[in-house]
């Protein structure tokens, strides 16, 4: 079943000369990870403010065609009565958090209060998101007084305790030491697998290559590639849309120009290491 | 005695919140230094000391020979350049031009001497062609890119440039990698922070590991990235090239595909590379 579903989608900023998106379609299946990537000014972010409904409710401008969550188009629904179904972490954490909580804990519950949970069950569910994202030791701290990247951590914890059925996320980890990012994405990948739809704009091709389902490639506001990581990571022709592909896939196709032989082009670590281990014991010949 | 000199260096936010512990460190004129570490661990309290915006709590920072306590930070920003972490914490101006412009416009610096630095430094951040947009009609990337010009258009001596990778696309880091270069061709000391090992490895030959509140490590980029007790108490990974070369058991202290690709070539001597098609006319 398609969760998500953009038909003949086009929209122009009310400012904007040009539209930031042009005639998209796309289906996201249900409980997939779905990477929206591009370059900078590619439509990525306003692809997401359409599936989170932002798109026409709050940025006004011109819309065509449609967008469908849950076989609900999002021009019959309020930003509110979308946010049950979808949550958004937005690109810069900084706007994300809510500015009346007082702690770490305020912040996480705040959905959860607004969305009328009881107190044990607010309790619980946030002690749980707390422990999961390693924030416990921050959790009397005010948000506003953590550091950038905790902040961004904070941001996609308050999130994800609501558990929607759509995660939108931008950027999730753009602020986030190295490890802390690997972590995210172990917890990102514990949400799909309990079924949860993710839908992620993200540069760090790497982590994409080893999580997600489905690519989908934006230029110039249209979709130019859709389909599986490794068929489009693997693309030379990737390299045309300013997007660089994870760095094994970038390594795997120099030494393929190279004359090396290698059976496909490696995408992840485990990929790479197997592909390189069998070209390296065949070095003789090689 | 070093350019800049942290001695001893501690802060506590008026909250009672300790950022930064005991913290020593020198850093050269003209030298190029990336500051990796953890979330939280103190290294935007760092550089906001550095350029004046907090007080140390203890200790003392000496820049050029001169004790930076008593310069107030409007003082202090004219040899130190900052450019926040968060550029909405920055930017304030109706137009790009304006926002670069301003620095300049408060030093009363002279019209046609004020347009040329700031189509340079438009230039050099890649937006030439976006003087007469709104700021924030622009994509938080852009964003980053008009804070750091007018930052740099400012020409001071020490530019500081906090998390510039964060949401950058290929073409945005390559140009941070142009901007770093030329800094660096200027004689600017130039310290970033970034969470982007790759940048990392590529643009920095020295590295400051910050991790609960101390700095760990401060050694060579491949010293650092080879060093897994280090790694692991700042949460740092290796690029993913070396990691790679971990993996397969590759002793050498690689950092990128050229010399990964090197390193193949000389394990197999016996390979022919394809011959490049010659354009011979006939």
């Amino acid at each position: 079943m398609d969760i998500i579903e953009v038909q003949h989608l086009s929209y122009r900023y009310p400012t904007a000369q040009k539209p930031s998106l042009r005639d998209i379609n796309l289906r996201i299946k249900k409980g997939e990870l779905c990477a929206i990537v591009g370059a900078n000014d590619s439509g990525k972010t306003t692809l997401c403010h359409a599936i989170r409904g932002f798109i026409p409710h709050f940025h006004k401008g011109e819309m065509e065609g449609d967008v469908f969550v849950m076989g609900e188009n999002t021009r019959s629904k309020t930003i509110a009565g979308l946010c049950g179904t979808v949550g958004i972490v937005v690109q810069n954490p900084f706007t994300q958090l809510s500015g009346v909580a007082e702690t770490a804990y305020e912040e996480i519950a705040f959905g959860l209060e607004n969305m009328g949970i009881l107190f044990e069950e607010t309790r619980k569910r946030v002690e749980n998101i707390l422990k999961l994202f390693n924030l416990d030791e921050l959790r009397d701290r005010n948000p506003f007084e953590l550091s950038g990247g905790q902040q961004q951590i904070l941001s996609l914890a308050s999130i994800m305790v609501m558990e929607p059925d759509v995660l939108v996320m931008d950027e999730p980890t753009s602020q986030v030491d190295p490890q802390s990012t690997e972590e995210i994405y172990q917890i990102i990948n514990f949400f799909k697998e309990k079924g949860t739809t993710i839908v992620l704009v993200e540069h760090k091709m790497e982590l994409i290559a080893q999580f997600a389902d489905h690519v989908v490639m934006l230029e110039n506001g249209a979709v130019v590639m859709d389909g599986k990581p490794s068929d489009i990571f693997s693309d030379p022709e990737i390299i045309k849309y300013k997007v660089s592909p994870p760095r094994y896939a970038m390594l795997g196709m120099e030494l393929q120009k190279r004359g090396f032989p290698l059976h496909r082009i490696p995408i992840t670590e485990n990929q790479a290491v197997s592909q390189i281990k069998e070209l390296l014991s065949a070095k003789g010949s090689c | 005695m070093s350019y800049i000199e942290l001695k001893d260096v501690s802060f506590t936010y008026p909250n009672g919140n300790v950022a930064l512990e005991n913290v020593s460190l020198d850093l050269e004129k003209g030298e190029r230094v990336a500051i990796i570490g953890q979330n939280g661990a103190g290294k935007t309290t760092m550089v906001k000391l550095i350029n004046g915006l907090l007080k140390p709590s203890k200790g003392e920072i000496i820049i050029d020979g001169k004790n930076i306590r008593k310069l107030s930070a409007a003082k202090n920003s004219r040899q130190v350049g900052y450019s926040f972490q968060n550029p909405d914490d920055q930017i304030f101006n109706k137009d790009v031009y304006s926002e670069i412009a301003f620095g300049l416009k408060r030093m009363k610096v002279e019209k046609a001497e004020l347009e040329d630095r700031v189509q340079a430094a438009a230039r050099l951040c890649n937006l030439g062609r976006l003087l007469d947009e709104n700021p924030y009609d622009l994509s938080l990337s852009k964003r980053k890119f008009v804070a750091i010009a007018s930052v740099i258009v400012m020409d001071t001596k020490i530019v500081i440039l906090d998390e510039p990778t964060a949401g950058q696309d290929k073409a945005g880091i390559e140009c941070l990698a142009g901007i770093i270069d030329s800094l660096g061709r200027k004689g600017k000391t130039v310290v970033a922070i970034s969470h982007d090992m790759e940048f990392v490895a590529d643009n920095f030959k020295r590295c400051v590991v910050m991790a609960q509140k101390h700095k760990i490590a401060d050694d060579g980029t491949k010293t650092v990235f080879w060093n897994p007790g280090i790694l692991a108490e700042a949460k740092l990974k290796q690029p993913h090239i070396s990691s790679l070369c971990n993996k397969l058991g590759i002793e050498e202290r690689i950092l990128s595909i050229d010399e990964f690709v090197r390193y193949v070539e000389a394990q197999c001597p016996n390979h022919n590379p394809p011959q490049k098609e010659l354009n011979i006319e006939k």
